[in-house]
């Protein structure tokens, strides 16, 4: 299984380790042509307006949204889910969310970096105890629509969902040292 | 208590560095032209009051920055702001994460308070960046609990070539140590004046335990592309932006040819009528060297 990890910033690095350990093909896309043959795709943290522009300068923005919109499974967190989401509160007025995700993300809604925690979620789906949420200048997912299945809440907030074959986390599974979120999202794929 | 938050640990201060990979730094010293960086997409923005090349020209002592220009900063931007504070002077470094910064860089670019001792870093919420010439110095940095480093270069210059020696010496050493039997790290632990617990694990690894960052010298696209290959994770620019006759478009290019840094086509597109580079500097006309800062 071959699964794409943008790479223009941010953590993709981590991404595609944890993909790696559990045995998939990571492949770092940087250029249009780097999307061919994929059967899903990660988003990975990073700084939302830097990839927002970089989408465009790398003319990956429309051959990506054309895939996205077209069901190929993704993994998006952090940034990545801020990059994907349906409406962006707080974020830059040039920021083009892909709107691939239905859910509208108020961008640093936890806080400064002063602010970041991580903390234990309880995630359906999961087996073998919590998961070890790492929220990082995080979104906060403020409305998320019908079609969304949540799959865990921190203090009542949706922090983990898929609508579909997209999946998105606002905290951060490449950080946690702990690979069953990814292990779930290929299984789902495959 | 499954929810509770639990803010500043290691991971945490770590995963802010992670996040800023493969992106761009920028020295600001006004709101707007914090607006020009992260119009240009940089990661984050380094709010001080003088760029390093200004430092370097006026003299005197360099102190952190006045909390309202910092904030007036943190009001511009909505990407993560840092300030620096002067080695070992950890009452700078309090006020710093009082007012909310992002990362504090014990920064060698402001004249030390302290000829002894750095901040106690453990003791922050708040995340650090520090520098470093070599492998010893970036582990004695890591032990006092910097999250990120970054390689010292020479601020202010414009000139790559002590950035290139400061990450061929960190990573070659890096390099060196991961191929050494076991019972050389108590050695090695010797030589670079830093914890064997994390000569071990940097031997283990075969990379520091925090990400790597490159700084000092930075002036053009080329250059980020440079140390970006050798082994940089993201790259701090200072003076090189807003000292140069296009801040804008140089500012953009360079975030550019940091992502695409082993695409020669893309560099050689962005690099093209950029207007003039900042002047810089010969290392060897210098009467101070930052660098040497830092013990």
């Amino acid at each position: 299984m071959k699964v794409g990890v943008l790479a223009l910033q941010g953590a993709f690095r981590e991404h595609a380790e944890a993909l790696g350990a559990l045995g998939a093909e990571a492949a770092l896309v940087r250029r249009p042509e780097h999307l061919g043959g994929l059967d899903a795709i990660v988003l990975p943290g990073g700084e939302s307006t830097t990839i927002d522009k970089l989408l465009d300068t790398s003319g990956l923005r429309a051959p990506l949204t054309g895939l996205l919109r077209g069901g190929l499974p993704l993994l998006a967190t952090c940034a990545g889910l801020i990059v994907c989401a349906r409406e962006i509160v707080d974020g830059r007025p040039d920021q083009r969310p892909l709107g691939v995700i239905d859910a509208t993300v108020r961008r640093n809604g936890y806080g400064r970096q002063r602010e970041s925690f991580e903390a234990d979620l309880e995630v359906r789906a999961l087996a073998g105890g919590p998961f070890r949420g790492v929220f990082i200048r995080a979104p906060v997912v403020e409305r998320v629509g019908p079609a969304v299945e949540v799959l865990a809440r921190h203090e009542g907030v949706p922090v983990l969902g898929r609508e579909g074959p997209a999946w998105f986390a606002s905290f951060h599974p490449e950080l946690a040292g702990d690979l069953r979120v990814h292990e779930a999202f290929l299984h789902e794929v495959s | 208590m499954a929810e509770q938050r639990a803010t500043g640990t290691a991971r945490v201060k770590r995963g802010l560095a992670e996040m800023l990979r493969g992106g761009v730094i920028m020295d600001v010293v006004t709101p707007e032209q914090a607006r020009i960086a992260e119009d240009s997409g940089a990661v984050a923005v380094m709010a001080l009051e003088r760029v390093p090349a200004d430092i370097r020209r006026d003299g005197g002592v360099a102190r952190m920055s006045d909390p309202a220009m910092i904030e007036g900063i943190q009001a511009a931007v909505t990407i993560p702001v840092m300030a620096k504070c002067r080695i070992g002077h950890f009452a700078e470094a309090q006020v710093l994460q009082a007012l909310g910064v992002d990362y504090v860089d014990e920064s060698e670019v402001l004249t030390p308070a302290d000829e002894a001792h750095h901040v106690d870093k453990w003791a922050f919420t708040v995340p650090f960046v520090c520098g470093a010439t070599g492998l010893g110095e970036a582990l004695r940095r890591i032990a006092e609990g910097a999250a990120m480093i970054r390689s010292k270069g020479e601020a202010g210059t414009g000139n790559i070539v002590e950035a290139v020696r400061h990450l061929r010496s960190i990573l070659g050493d890096i390099e060196r140590l991961r191929v050494a039997r076991p019972e050389e790290h108590y050695a090695w632990a010797k030589e670079l004046r830093a914890p064997v617990e994390l000569v071990q694990e940097v031997a283990e690894r075969g990379e520091l335990p925090v990400p790597l960052f490159c700084a000092g010298g930075i002036a053009t696209p080329a250059d980020a592309a440079l140390v970006m290959q050798l082994g940089a994770q993201a790259v701090f620019v200072g003076s090189g932006i807003f000292k140069s006759s296009d801040p804008a478009k140089r500012a953009r290019a360079i975030v550019e040819a940091t992502t695409h840094h082993d695409d020669p086509e893309i560099v050689a597109k962005v690099s093209r009528g950029l207007g003039e580079p900042m002047r810089g500097e010969e290392i060897a006309t210098l009467g101070v060297k930052l660098a040497d800062r830092g013990w």
